[in-house]
């Protein structure tokens, strides 16, 4: 007999003749016509008019017939809430029976009938079976728990579910516990703040012994839970990771990349001169690369997981790029993903056979895979310095190949390659010249008009060319537009005589007959530059162009640690927060890498010592703010630029100096809570109108000097990047108490209230002393101004670089350095004897020196200019015509510098000398020297 | 966690439809219908997120599976639990088709309601279920079969169920291993590998303890560093049998083998399922012996004419027979005809795969074989030159190109009446060819 005759009746009345079925006498016969309703549910068909007459069949000692009943009740009972109550009274009494099968089926089919009657039935058979004497019985009401808890939590608190639940975690049978792991994590995923899961070396361990024993998709619950723990010291942290790696040998690829998220993390916390951790990178590597031969669908996980790690730690696979080479077989989504980690794994000890799988791979059919290994080329190119010339030579040979979409990519990326390595490769301009007609996408487009433009002089025929794809200017996307009028402006200042007729041509075009503002803006700024002073228009449109950064597209740092708390998990394969793709509030609790505990450095110097990785190390990631400067010196096309963003540098000038590397330890990163009534996206025009006023607002924000120094203020959080409000802000230091001023600006549509601010903990405990008070709702286009005070009395942690923003739903992110010198006491005068004594007692690696350039004050003036910001000039003397000026200064942790100040009449640049006991300090103490002196 | 689950058919109609939470509203059925199978472009991702919901799909032939969810999902996971899904569906009812899933919609249904809780994925391992999902209707079970069947699906070993007995004791190694390879068109190793897989064929009464050893490197190593005696015996004989342990770059283990074990004695010790299961996987790099060697020659003669010679040359001892032997040299598809010449074997051009098919019953080691081959083209003004997919190769031969050897499986039931003697053991070794590729 085959069941699938069930799919094909489609004739009039069939309801009605299933009704009488279902009513039959015979049993056969009401679990055909059962049958027959879950085949109409399944194909879509609408059969909830069946209600009463299915219920009745639930009473049945057929087992395969209730289920097939209850699969009805959960899909109906919520449409007939009413006639559902019929079924509790056999759902009551099946929690009782005495075969343990039933007694579960029963307590899981109730659990997924989300009707709030039927709910309040539940708690007691609920009750009863978590405290069954069967684990199978437990293990269904484990998870039990989390469907009533999604129905209503309010219940499962009040019923004390959520402690038996608890009790769970100790249970003898492995698999209940890892089923009450599970429904814990989700609740308390749901619950941020409570302490729910209250994992504690205790329940480590029991959960470390059930892993051993439990099924597959239990070891994974329990590594996930696990992944959520921070160990309270490394031993603990490597007595885990111990414990976790043999799960690195499982079958089951999904148990491996949570092992993997588990000791990723964990190794965070690990001191990297221990052998053991030597030793877990190591035993890392294998099973990533045999996760590469399990079906597609998982190497794709897999492959965007490596991507994460290989960011995070590139040593892991560094020596394994042949296990990515591609398949001609693999599925293109396997190609794409093998090509990225080709790329990031490439060094001069293998870029000999990474090009040339590259220039293979540049032969194949699929259009967009062939145009990302060309791209990749050049990527390598601009990486491996050592191979840029075969790489320019192997895409020439590609652009020989006259494919239209090959050359394009050609080009692009070496629009690129010139920009990289200037005056080298100049030389194949005529090649690239000879495929003018054939570009037909806009990017490949600008990247040529950008190359004649730029090498113009060496071009006999730039103009012809220019002019030629002038004719069609209105037609262009906006990209090629603006590329070509920089591109002519360009062709104007070096050849000026010959090209003013086409240079009067464009900007008319862009100013006149454009709709654009970009492009109307940015012909107009020209036109005035041009007309008040071409020498000036010189040297900015011509000015020497920042070389572009090595690595491009790489996750901005703190994602990437966020990202890596979230392996195996979608989160990893979309490379997004959970926030980004999940709604409401489950998942968006943010998760971060724990601070690696050097035990021995944080006892001796609580206070300093950067956290992580020295700044040499971690790549410069370019944020993701449109960089309006950059835009006007045509930088737009491209890979952003490196070094600090020329934006956010200008924006801060007053405080430009403090943006110097090394300063991990002094930076705070700040939470700030938005209005959540404020859920209206900015409209477009804001961001764009913000970022240039602020440019111009510089000239007249200089901050006044009364008390301790006040650098202007700075744009901490965009409009755009927060829905709308746009904060900026500055430090001050006056009488004893810092503050923090803030402007907030409502740049949305809608009217915001409920500000509240919270700071994540920092080096120095600057916290606010006092909630953020805005007394007014902040309607569209109000500022309004705000002084925060702060004490620094908040919990010290040291921190790394919260280098950038970020947006959450209502939540806003931002960071900001905080100079050091608001953290200079007004006590920080030292006696002169203690001075000298102090000075001898400091030894001499212990001081820095510092050349403060650009500084022509005399000693009266640097004196009296420091001691407003609570340097104190203790001693002063003569030497060979040079003014010494001694001073001490005291931080609001206790920390004591010393500092000599040499000055000599007529030179402007003055020495600093700096002892401290924590020379960690020096470095900054210099910044704020510095900053205080030129202002 | 997973929020529903849906089978379709290759035309987008619903073949099954379970939704395991409330955020799943009926219309991710339909959203996935939509946007993945009739999408017009084929889709290029396994994961799909369509208005905050994430579809992960897998195809079996011309069935979709597809997990929805609008959580972060554990990814790995899901595609574990599909893959699995679909084996015990294959364990019920053989080949996943539209037909035996249509038949068996009710049993699909009941394994649903069972291997998913809440979206949780719980035991999945079919000796188990078959204890007590049957489909036999009604089947009257004694207290004792009942409890038993709970402990043994939630319990500590819930691959194999107690009271099995065999009046034969057997069991079955079979070690299966894919040779990888691409090489250059000069004969330079690109990249090779070996994947092997040890497959299981238990027949033992009981609960037997097993035990399970290979010439892996580093336990023979280990053992090497007894005695300085017994190290220059041991060293003798690696000189008269060659190679003697094989270093394997990572391995994987069924879920029966205990992992602490092997992380710390590295020795490979568990209770077998009944039946056949996959005991480990594995991978080598190091010294793989590749069975076959393909030295390509392509000549281009003008623009309508090309000349291949393909020459297979066999590496392994000559007493050893491979079997099934094809090489597949790709044409371009411009190709309007060919003439074939081959030593051995047949050779046939197939029009609809650009290809032409050589194909060899058997070959023993150590002997060469070729093939040539002119093909007219048709002149194109097509400007793309023809991509020259690489070569392949298909075979079978009867050892393991990575040297692996299995040194004993030992069976321990010390409740029952029988000894690691009594028990009839059987090992095999075949090798095949993987992804075989010889560029041209």
């Amino acid at each position: 007999m085959t069941d699938s005759k069930y799919f094909t009746t489609t004739k009039k009345g069939e309801i009605f003749e299933l009704k009488a079925e279902l009513n039959s006498d015979k049993k056969e016969k009401k679990k055909e016509a059962v049958k027959k309703v879950i085949a109409s549910m399944t194909v879509g068909k609408d059969v909830s008019a069946l209600f009463p007459d299915v219920v009745n069949c639930m009473q049945t000692d057929n087992l395969e017939l209730k289920k097939l009943v209850y699969l009805y009740l959960m899909n109906y009972a919520k449409s007939q809430p009413d006639m559902a109550i019929m079924a509790v009274n056999t759902f009551v009494k099946d929690c009782e029976d005495p075969n343990p099968l039933i007694r579960a089926l029963a307590v899981r089919t109730m659990g997924c009938i989300r009707v709030d009657k039927i709910t309040e039935y539940l708690c007691e058979p609920l009750r009863k079976c978590l405290k069954d004497e069967d684990p199978y019985v437990r293990k269904t009401a484990a998870v039990c728990v989390a469907k009533l808890h999604d129905i209503n939590a309010q219940l499962v608190e009040d019923q004390g579910f959520l402690d038996t639940l608890k009790d769970l975690i100790s249970d003898s049978n492995p698999m209940v516990v890892a089923n009450a792991v599970a429904a814990l994590s989700e609740i308390a995923e749901s619950h941020p703040s409570s302490n729910l899961l209250d994992l504690n070396p205790q329940s480590i361990n029991k959960l470390l012994t059930a892993l051993n024993e439990c099924t597959e998709w239990g070891q994974i619950f329990i590594l996930d839970c696990l992944a959520n723990y921070m160990p309270k010291d490394d031993r603990e942290a490597q007595s885990i990771c111990e414990r976790v790696t043999p799960r690195l040998s499982h079958a089951n690829s999904a148990v491996v990349l949570s092992a993997v998220k588990v000791l990723m993390k964990f190794m965070e916390m690990l001191s990297k001169d221990l052998d053991y951790y030597g030793t877990l990178l190591k035993k890392l590597a294998p099973p990533l690369v045999t996760l590469l031969s399990a079906e597609p669908e998982l190497q794709y996980v897999a492959l965007r997981n490596i991507n994460l790690i290989v960011q995070k730690r590139p040593e892991i696979l560094k020596h394994e790029m042949k296990v990515f080479f591609v398949k001609y077989n693999d599925p293109i989504y396997v190609k794409l993903e093998k090509l990225d980690i080709m790329i990031r794994l490439a060094s001069q000890a293998n870029i000999a056979q990474v090009l040339a799988e590259l220039k293979e791979y540049a032969t194949e059919v699929d259009v967009d895979f062939v145009r990302k290994a060309v791209r990749a080329i050049g990527r390598c190119a601009i990486k491996v310095e050592q191979s840029a010339e075969r790489c320019v030579s192997t895409l020439l040979d590609l652009i020989q190949t006259k494919v239209n979409y090959v050359v394009q990519e050609a080009i692009v990326v070496i629009k690129d390659i010139f920009r990289k390595y200037p005056n080298k490769y100049e030389s194949v301009i005529a090649t690239l010249c000879e495929n003018l007609d054939s570009l037909d996408e806009p990017e490949a487009r600008a990247a040529m008009i950008w190359i004649v433009g730029e090498y113009a002089e060496r071009i006999d025929n730039a103009d012809e060319l220019l002019e030629s794809f002038l004719e069609g200017f209105h037609d262009e996307s906006t990209q090629v537009q603006l590329q070509l009028l920089t591109a002519i402006v360009k062709l104007f200042l070096k050849k000026p005589t010959e090209t003013q007729e086409l240079v009067q041509q464009v900007l008319s075009l862009a100013t006149q007959d454009s709709d654009n503002p970009d492009l109307r803006d940015r012909g107009y700024i020209y036109w005035r530059l041009l007309s008040t002073d071409p020498v000036a228009a010189k040297e900015v449109v011509l000015a020497e162009k920042p070389l572009i950064s090595e690595e491009t597209d790489l996750i901005e740092p703190t994602l990437l640690d966020e990202l890596i708390c979230y392996i195996g998990t979608l989160a990893s394969v979309y490379h997004k927060p959970p926030s980004a793709f999940v709604e409401g509030g489950r998942g968006v609790v943010h998760k971060s890498l724990p601070p690696r505990t050097a035990s021995s450095e944080s006892a001796e110097s609580p206070e300093t010592a950067p956290t992580g990785a020295p700044p040499g190390e971690q790549p410069d990631v370019i944020p993701a703010q449109g960089d309006l400067l950059g835009d006007l010196l045509n930088l737009d096309l491209g890979p952003p630029v490196s070094g600090p963003p020329l934006a956010t540098s200008s924006v801060q000038m007053g405080a430009v100096d403090l943006l110097g590397g090394g300063l991990d330890s002094l930076i705070g990163g700040t939470n700030f809570v938005a209005p959540p009534t404020a859920a209206v996206p900015a409209n477009l025009g804001a961001p764009i109108g913000s970022g240039l006023s602020d440019l111009f607002d510089l000239t007249s924000g200089v901050g006044t000097l009364s008390g301790s120094y006040v650098a202007p203020k700075a744009v901490w959080l965009p409009a755009m990047k927060a829905k709308g409000l746009e904060i900026s802000g500055t430090f001050t230091r006056q009488v004893g108490s810092i503050s923090m001023d803030l402007q907030l600006t409502n740049k949305a549509l809608q009217v915001m209230t409920d500000f509240a601010i919270q700071f994540n903990r920092n080096s120095f405990g600057l916290a606010p002393a006092a909630p953020l008070q805005v007394h007014a709702p902040l309607s569209p286009n109000q500022t309004v101004e705000i002084s925060l005070p702060l004490s620094t009395v908040g919990s010290v942690m040291k921190m790394e670089p919260l280098n950038n923003l970020q947006n959450n739903i209502d939540v806003f992110y931002f960071s900001t350095l905080y100079p050091l010198h608001i953290l200079f006491v007004e006590d920080g005068k030292m006696d002169r004897q203690m001075f000298l004594a102090t000075w001898k007692d400091i030894p001499n690696e212990n001081e820095a020196q510092f050349q403060i350039r650009d500084c022509p004050l005399n000693a009266e003036a640097a004196s009296s200019k420091l001691q407003s910001s609570n340097i104190f000039t203790v001693a002063k003397r003569n030497v060979e015509g040079q003014d010494m000026l001694y001073q001490s200064l005291k931080l609001t942790n206790g920390i004591w510098v010393l500092a000599e100040l040499r000055i000599q009449p007529g030179n402007p640049s003055c020495t600093l000398s700096l002892k401290c006991r924590a020379p960690e300090v020096s470095q900054h103490v210099y910044q704020a020297y510095e900053t205080i002196l030129k202002n | 966690m997973i929020g529903g689950l849906f089978i379709y058919n290759h035309k987008g109609e619903v073949l099954i439809s379970r939704v395991y939470r409330d955020d799943i509203g009926r219309n991710a059925v339909d959203a996935f219908r939509v946007n993945v199978i009739h999408a017009r472009q084929q889709v290029r991702s396994p994961v799909t997120n369509i208005a905050r919901t994430s579809f992960f799909h897998v195809k079996r032939s011309n069935i979709w599976l597809a997990a929805v969810t609008k959580q972060n999902v554990n990814a790995a996971m899901v595609f574990e639990f599909l893959y699995k899904m679909c084996d015990v569906m294959a364990a019920y009812f053989g080949k996943i088709s539209e037909e035996n899933i249509k038949n068996n919609f009710v049993l699909i249904y009941e394994l649903l309601d069972e291997i998913l809780d809440f979206g949780y994925p719980q035991n999945s391992e079919t000796g188990a279920l078959k204890t007590f999902i049957t489909q036999q209707g009604i089947k009257s079970q004694t207290k004792e079969e009942q409890s038993q069947i709970t402990s043994q699906v939630t319990g500590q070993i819930g691959w194999r169920r107690e009271g099995i007995k065999y009046r034969r004791n057997e069991l079955f190694l079979d070690v299966l291993e894919s040779v990888n390879l691409l090489m250059s068109p000069q004969g330079q190793v690109l990249s090779a590998h070996v994947s092997g897989r040890v497959v299981m064929k238990s027949y033992l009464s009981g609960m037997p303890e097993c035990k399970f050893g290979m010439n892996d490197k580093i336990v023979i190593e280990k053992q090497g560093k007894g005695t300085a005696d017994e190290t220059s015996k041991r060293c003798l004989r690696q000189e008269s049998c060659g190679k003697q342990s094989i270093a394997i770059d990572d391995c994987t283990f069924h879920q029966c083998v205990r992992l602490s074990k092997f992380d710390s004695e590295r020795s490979i010790s568990f209770i077998p399922p009944d039946g056949e299961f996959e005991l480990m996987r594995y991978r080598t790099t190091k010294d793989i012996i590749l069975p076959f060697r393909v030295i390509p020659l392509v000549r281009e003669v003008g623009r309508t004419k090309l000349e291949v010679k393909v020459v297979i040359k066999s590496n392994f001892k000559p007493s050893l027979l491979a079997q099934k032997i094809e090489v597949r040299i790709p044409t371009p598809l411009n190709t309007s005809g060919v003439q074939v010449i081959c030593m051995k074997g047949k050779a046939k051009y197939k029009a609809s795969e650009n290809a032409i098919v050589w194909k060899i019953k058997r070959m023993a080691g150590m002997k060469e074989s070729q093939i040539s081959a002119e093909i007219e083209l048709l002149p194109t003004n097509d400007k793309k030159k023809w991509a020259r997919p690489p070569i392949s190769m298909n075979f079978e031969v009867p050892f393991a190109p990575s040297g692996l050897k299995v040194r004993y499986l030992k069976v321990f039931e010390p409740k029952l009446n029988y000894s690691d003697h009594d028990v009839i053991k059987w090992v095999r070794y075949i090798g095949r060819s993987g992804i075989y590729e010889t560029r041209c």
